[in-house]
């Protein structure tokens, strides 16, 4: 699987899908399809996450990369899509911003990975509060853009706290990459750099739940 | 003394003038200095215009600042914008949901724009105050960075990849209409254009598609801006397309946070003046001592020689970000920012 790896990396930042489907193809011959995924996709992604925050890649490389990835996992793997099961404890929504785009890269990494998540879409404080209370959410991402919107964060977790839950919450975006106190003064429990960091934090919360 | 106009000249022909000059970049704080609501403050030109002309008196920074907010420009194609009272005004929905939608895009003159002619009406009005003692900084928002407000990122991104001629076709749209507003601004008034374009930047468009796009469109539309114009990446990294910037024949470049001022000097020489980098969004919760650290340090990397403007790194200081900051960071540009800067070993 290593040596794959490289190969994909590769073809996917090269958004060459043809050859995105050869390798994971070629891989599925040596192993399990849910494996493949495991050992080739997920740390492939991680490590474009991380080439990202070091400016090596581009954001249009990690979208189309990630919808490419996206697609491929639910179409080999139709048992690992979403939707199915039971409920998903976890949910992710913007707060307060009209800028999709970080959530929407988010939430095809973690479905890549086979996790499973409620997509509130954008919503202001009130209505996110009441939405997660309702689901009985145990782990909330929520992405901005703006610094007004990031502020928000305080005020969920307030709420959110005033009313007894136990939530974790991750943030991520823009204003907490310039500032890396920021996250702490919101009441967050953990920030992202990367959509491939909001996969490993809603596993490690996962884990340390179970 | 020198006057801002003077200050700001010698340090772009890359000479020392009296000080490093600054650029404290508030459009929002207008609003704050005369008590109105933020979507108040930019209804009128004259509101634009007297809150400058206070926060330039306040600050005593290098410029005055055109700028109103980004989705202005959305707004000249027909979007609409949302205000709100603690942040800067946002784009609403695209206005370009289809592909036709493309096919059929004429570029608006800006003289049919209620939004832009208030910023027209207020550079004037900041002109005739001023005369040539200060500059007027006028902005645009690149051709290349436009469609993210016009398209939506994702379709954009999409749109990039895998509709070439359309993309092609909204490029020559959106050239045309920055020509005009570059020019329109000049010809009001403005000394400057900030040719605001953070898809340049190799964190969000890979260097390779870049030249075959974006950078093309810079080339072509700066070209006939009659006016010397800043590229901006607003606070996305650049050291990456240094050079591919200097060629684009912007005089300055607005300098990441997340990048060193050092590196871009040794990058690119006299060949830019450098505007950046202090990190707005950490300035909310500075205190003058940060205030003075940071400013030293940017100076001591980027001062010496002329080709330096200190500034802020995204080209718009939040309005969450006190008073008291921006006065400590005026006062650190007195203190050390006085040329010969004998004090950088
Ligand atoms: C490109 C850009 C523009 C373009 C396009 C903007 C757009 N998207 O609509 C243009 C030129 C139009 C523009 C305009 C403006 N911009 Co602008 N812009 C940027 C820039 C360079 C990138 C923004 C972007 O879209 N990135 C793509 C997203 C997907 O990246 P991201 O949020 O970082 O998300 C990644 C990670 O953070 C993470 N992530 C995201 N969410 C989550 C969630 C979780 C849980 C986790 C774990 C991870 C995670 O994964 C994502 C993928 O890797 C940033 C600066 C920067 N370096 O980031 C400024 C920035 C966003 N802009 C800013 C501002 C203020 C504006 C304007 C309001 C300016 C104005 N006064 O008009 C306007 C608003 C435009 C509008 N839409 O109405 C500020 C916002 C902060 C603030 N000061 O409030 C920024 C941060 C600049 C700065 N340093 O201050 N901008």
């Amino acid at each position: 699987m290593h040596e794959l790896s490289s190969e994909f990396r590769d073809a996917l930042a090269a958004l060459d899908r043809l050859r995105v489907e050869t390798i994971f193809q070629k891989a599925t011959l040596l192993k399990p399809a849910i494996q493949v995924v495991e050992e080739l996709i997920v740390p492939v992604m991680a490590q474009l996450g991380d080439e990202w925050c070091s400016g090596q890649v581009a954001l249009s490389q990690i979208y189309m990369g990630s919808r490419i990835c996206e697609e491929l996992v639910e179409r080999t793997l139709p048992s690992l899509a979403p939707g199915r099961k039971t409920r998903p404890r976890q949910a992710i929504a913007v707060l307060s911003d009209y800028h999709m785009l970080g959530k929407r890269i988010v939430l095809s990494t973690l479905r890549t990975s086979g996790l499973d998540v409620l997509d509130y879409g954008r919503m202001e404080v009130d209505e996110l509060v009441e939405r997660v209370r309702a689901d009985d959410v145990k782990i909330l991402l929520i992405s901005t853009l703006m610094l007004p919107a990031a502020l928000k964060v305080k005020t969920v977790r307030k709420k959110l706290d005033a009313a007894g839950s136990r939530i974790r919450i991750a943030v991520g975006g823009a204003p907490f990459l310039f500032d890396r106190q920021l996250w702490q003064e919101v009441g967050a429990d953990a920030m992202g750099r990367n959509a491939s960091e909001a996969v490993a934090i809603v596993r490690r919360w996962r884990e340390e739940e179970s | 003394m020198m006057t801002p106009m003077q200050r700001v000249l010698t340090a772009m022909g890359h000479e020392e003038p009296d000080r490093v000059p600054v650029f404290i970049l508030t459009t929002l704080h207008g609003a704050k200095e005369l008590g109105l609501s933020i979507r108040d403050y930019f209804s009128r030109a004259e509101h634009i215009a007297e809150g400058q002309l206070r926060l330039q008196q306040k600050y005593r920074s290098d410029c005055l600042y055109a700028f109103c907010y980004a989705a202005l420009e959305l707004e000249a194609f027909g979007g609409e914008t949302i205000f709100i009272d603690d942040g800067p005004p946002n784009a609403a929905a695209p206005v370009l949901r289809r592909g036709e939608d493309i096919d059929r895009l004429e570029p608006p003159r800006p003289g049919d724009c209620a939004g832009l002619n208030r910023t027209l009406e207020a550079i004037r009005r900041l002109k005739d105050r001023v005369g040539d003692a200060v500059p007027i900084v006028g902005s645009v928002i690149a051709p290349f960075s436009l469609p993210v407000m016009q398209l939506g990122f994702e379709q954009y991104i999409e749109l990039l990849y895998g509709d070439p001629e359309r993309f092609t076709r909204l490029m020559a749209v959106n050239q045309r209409f920055c020509v005009d507003w570059a020019n329109a601004q000049l010809a009001a008034g403005a000394t400057a254009i900030g040719y605001d374009d953070p898809l340049a930047s190799p964190t969000y468009i890979p260097r390779e598609l870049y030249l075959k796009t974006g950078h093309r469109v810079a080339m072509a539309t700066l070209a006939q801006i009659k006016g010397p114009t800043a590229m901006h990446l607003a606070s996305g990294r650049g050291l990456a397309i240094a050079d591919d910037i200097v060629i684009t024949g912007a005089s300055a470049l607005g300098v990441s946070t997340l990048e060193d001022l050092a590196d871009w000097k040794s990058a690119v020489g006299p060949r830019l003046t450098l505007i950046g980098n202090l990190n707005g969004i950490e300035m909310r919760r500075w205190t003058g001592a940060d205030a003075e650290r940071e400013v030293k340090q940017a100076i001591a990397k980027a001062g010496r020689g002329g080709g330096f403007i200190l500034a802020d790194n995204h080209g718009e200081i939040p309005w969450q970000v006190p008073d008291e900051v921006l006065l400590a960071i005026r006062a650190a540009v007195d203190r050390w920012g006085r040329y010969p800067l004998e004090w950088i070993e």
